[in-house]
C-alpha cells in the first residue's frame, strides 16, 4: 500500500510540474489547470486510501473537504476579477494556517507521521516541524495584512514607527532562540509561544509595506506559503509535500523577483518598508506652482484627436482597476478600431495590484490576447505613435525615472508614453502617484489632462465616438 | 646504493602512514554510521527538494508574463497538497487534539484547493474566449 501511494504521489508532482508548464502560453494552460486538478485528486485519494482510518476519521475528513470545498468554490464563482489579489492574498493566508495546524498534529501525535512518540520526537523531525509552523505562521498574519490592505479594511498607507527594524530582528533572533530550545525540550508550551512570536512576526512585517508595493508581498507570501509546505514535507517525509512546496516556493521567488525589478528596488527595499510615505507630498506641491500650467482637455476633444489618429497605445493601471473601467476601456478602442485606428496596449510589470493583474482584468473585458503587449516589447513603438492613453497608472509613465537622479523612482523601467504625439492623462486630480514624486508629464506641451473618474471620463469618449 | 636504501625508506615509511590513514578513515566511518543512517533519509529528502527547486525555477521562467496571475492561482491551489498531511492527521485515532488539527486544516486546505483550481479556471477562460472572439 505505502509503494503505491508513493508511485501515487510521483504521478501527482508529475502533474504538477506540467501545471505550471502549462501555463508558458494561453491556448495550453487550460490543460495545465486539469493537470493540476487531477493531479490534486490522485494525491487525495492515494492520501485516503494508505492511510488506516476508522470511520469517525473518514467521517471526519469527508466533512472537511465538503465544508471547506463549498467554500472555496464559492468564493471563486463570486469574486470579482478586480478583487482578485486580495482572494489570493486571503488563500495564501490558509495555506499558512493549515501548515500550523499539521504541525500541531504532528506534534500531538507523531506515532502517525512515524516521526517518534509523544514526547519524545527526533530532535530533526524537531526542527523540520517548527520551521513549517514558524513559516507557515508568519504565512498566515502577513497574509490577513496583505488582504486587509488590499481589500481597503485597512489603510494601504505604510505603517512605520521608530525602532520597527530592530525590534523586527530582535524578534526574529528570540524565535531562533526559542526553535532551539524547543528542539533540546520538545514542550508543548514552547511550540505555542513559536506559533504566537512567528504570528507577530507575520504581522509586523507586512504593516510598513505600502499598497503599491503589494505584488511583492503576494508574490513573497505566495513563496513563503510553498516553503511552508515544503517544510511540513521534511517533517512528515513525504516527497509531493516536498516538490509541490518547492516548486511553489521557487514560482513566487521568482515573480517578486520580476516584481522588484520593474521597480528597480531591491527586495530589501521593498521589505524595509515606508515608501513613498515622507516628503513627497510635499514635494510635489512646491514643484507644482513654479512650472507651466497643465493643459486639461474635455473628452470631446480627445474622441475628435484619438478618431484622427492612426495608432493608439492604452496604457492602463491600478486606477482603470479602481474605477472598473476595463469594459469601457474595450469599447473605446472597438469603436477606435471600426475607424480605422490601430489599438494597443502596454503592460507595464508592476500595474496593479499582483503580477499579471491588468492582463487578467483586459482578458475580462475580451481585449484579444494579441493586442497586448509587455514592457520591452512596446516600448519603441511609443515614438510611432499618435496617442498613448494613460488610464489610472502614473508612476510608471513618469520620465524622471530616466533623467532625475535625485527622484525617488529613478533607474526605474518606465512605458516611453511622452515619446507619443499626444500623451492624454486621464485622472481625477493633480495627486502625485504611489511614490510621493511629481510627474514632469502633466507640464509637458504634448500632454492634456482629463480630469475625472476614470470609468466616466472614458464612457464621455464612447458617446463622442458613437456621435 | 644510498639512494636506493633512501627510497626503500621512503616507501615503507609511507606505506605505514598509508595504512595509519586507512585506521582513521575506519574509525571516522565506524563513528560516522550510526548518524549516516539517520541523514540517509534526510539527504534524499534533501535532494528531492534542491532538484524540485531547479524544476520550478525552469518552468517558471518560462510562463508568459500575461498568465502570472493564473500562475499564482495554480500555485496557490497546489500548495494546498499540504491536505495530505492533514488527512494524515485527521485518520489517526491516536490523539484527539491531532485529529481535530487535523480536520481544521483539511478544511482551509480544501477552501484552497476548490478556490484556487476554480477562480484559475475562471481566469483563463477569459484568456480564451476572445482567441475566437
Amino acid at each position: 500500500m505505502a509503494t503505491i501511494s508513493s508511485l501515487a504521489y510521483l504521478v501527482a508532482s508529475v502533474l504538477f510540474i506540467l501545471a505550471l508548464r502549462g501555463l508558458s502560453h494561453p491556448t495550453t494552460s487550460r490543460q495545465g489547470n486539469m493537470f493540476g486538478m487531477i493531479g490534486m485528486g490522485i494525491a487525495i485519494v492515494a492520501t485516503m486510501l494508505s492511510s488506516h482510518m476508522d470511520v469517525g476519521g473518514f467521517a471526519l475528513i469527508i466533512a472537511g473537504l465538503a465544508i471547506g470545498g463549498t467554500v472555496g468554490a464559492y468564493l471563486a464563482s463570486k469574486i470579482q476579477m478586480t478583487s482578485l489579489p486580495q482572494l489570493v492574498a486571503a488563500f495564501h493566508s490558509l495555506v499558512g494556517m493549515a501548515a500550523v495546524f499539521v504541525a500541531a498534529s504532528a506534534f500531538y501525535s507523531p506515532e502517525s507521521f512515524g516521526i517518534g512518540t509523544r514526547g519524545h520526537i527526533h530532535a530533526q523531525s524537531l526542527i523540520e516541524m517548527s520551521l513549517g509552523l514558524a513559516i507557515g505562521a508568519i504565512t498566515f498574519s502577513g497574509s490577513v495584512i496583505a488582504f486587509a490592505k488590499l481589500d481597503g479594511r485597512m489603510s494601504g498607507a505604510p505603517i512605520i514607527f521608530k525602532g520597527q527594524h530592530m525590534l523586527n530582528a530582535a524578534l526574529g533572533a528570540l524565535l531562533l532562540v526559542l526553535v532551539i530550545a524547543f528542539v533540546v525540550t520538545g514542550s508543548s508550551f514552547l511550540f505555542w509561544t513559536i506559533a504566537i512570536l512567528a504570528f507577530g512576526l507575520g504581522f509586523l512585517l507586512i504593516i510598513p509595506i505600502g499598497g503599491a508595493d503589494m505584488p511583492v508581498v503576494v508574490s513573497m507570501l505566495n513563496s513563503y506559503s510553498g516553503w511552508a509546505a515544503a517544510g511540513i514535507g521534511f517533517t512528515i517525509g513525504n516527497t509531493l509535500l516536498i516538490v509541490t512546496g518547492a516548486l511553489v516556493g521557487a514560482s513566487g521567488a521568482i515573480l517578486s523577483y520580476i516584481m522588484c525589478k520593474g521597480m528597480n528596488r531591491s527586495i530589501i527595499n521593498v521589505l524595509l518598508g515606508g515608501f513613498g510615505s515622507e516628503a513627497g507630498g510635499a514635494a510635489a506641491a512646491g514643484a507644482a506652482t513654479d512650472r507651466a500650467p497643465v493643459k486639461a482637455g474635455s473628452p470631446e476633444d480627445a474622441a475628435f484627436i484619438m478618431k484622427n489618429a492612426q495608432k493608439i497605445i492604452v496604457v492602463p493601471g491600478y486606477g482603470m482597476a479602481v474605477a472598473q473601467a476595463q469594459q469601457v476601456v474595450r469599447e473605446m478602442a472597438d469603436l477606435l478600431k471600426k475607424e480605422g485606428v490601430d489599438v494597443s496596449y502596454a503592460i507595464h510589470p508592476v500595474a496593479g495590484r499582483m503580477p499579471g493583474h491588468m492582463n487578467v482584468l483586459l482578458a475580462e473585458a475580451n481585449v484579444p490576447y494579441e493586442d497586448v503587449h509587455e514592457l520591452e516589447e512596446i516600448n519603441p513603438e511609443f515614438a510611432d505613435a499618435d496617442v498613448a492613453y494613460v488610464i489610472g497608472a502614473n508612476d510608471v509613465t513618469n520620465p524622471a525615472a530616466k533623467t532625475d537622479k535625485s527622484s525617488a523612482i529613478y533607474g526605474m523601467p518606465i512605458l516611453d508614453v511622452e515619446r507619443a504625439k499626444t500623451v492624454f492623462f486621464v485622472k481625477r486630480g493633480m495627486a502625485s502617484g504611489y511614490a510621493g514624486v511629481d510627474n514632469e508629464l502633466f507640464f509637458r506641451p504634448n500632454t492634456m489632462m482629463l480630469f475625472g473618474d476614470a470609468k466616466k471620463v472614458t464612457q464621455e469618449i464612447v458617446q463622442a465616438l458613437q456621435r | 646504493m644510498t639512494t636506493q636504501t633512501d627510497i626503500a625508506n621512503a616507501a615503507s615509511a609511507l606505506a605505514v602512514r598509508a595504512s595509519e590513514l586507512a585506521e582513521m578513515a575506519r574509525n571516522a566511518a565506524v563513528a560516522v554510521q550510526p548518524v549516516a543512517e539517520h541523514a540517509e533519509p534526510f539527504l534524499l529528502l534533501l535532494t528531492v527538494f534542491l532538484m524540485a527547486c531547479f524544476v520550478g525555477y525552469y518552468v517558471v521562467w518560462n510562463v508568459t508574463p500575461a498568465l502570472h496571475s493564473p500562475l499564482m492561482g495554480v500555485t496557490n491551489a497546489i500548495s494546498s497538497v499540504i491536505v495530505v498531511g492533514a488527512i494524515h492527521a485527521a485518520a489517526s485515532a491516536e490523539s484527539g487534539a491531532a485529529r481535530f488539527f487535523g480536520f481544521l486544516a483539511v478544511m482551509l486546505a480544501a477552501v484552497n484547493i476548490f478556490g484556487g483550481f476554480l477562480v484559475t479556471r475562471r481566469m483563463l477562460a477569459m484568456f480564451q474566449n476572445k482567441k475566437k472572439a
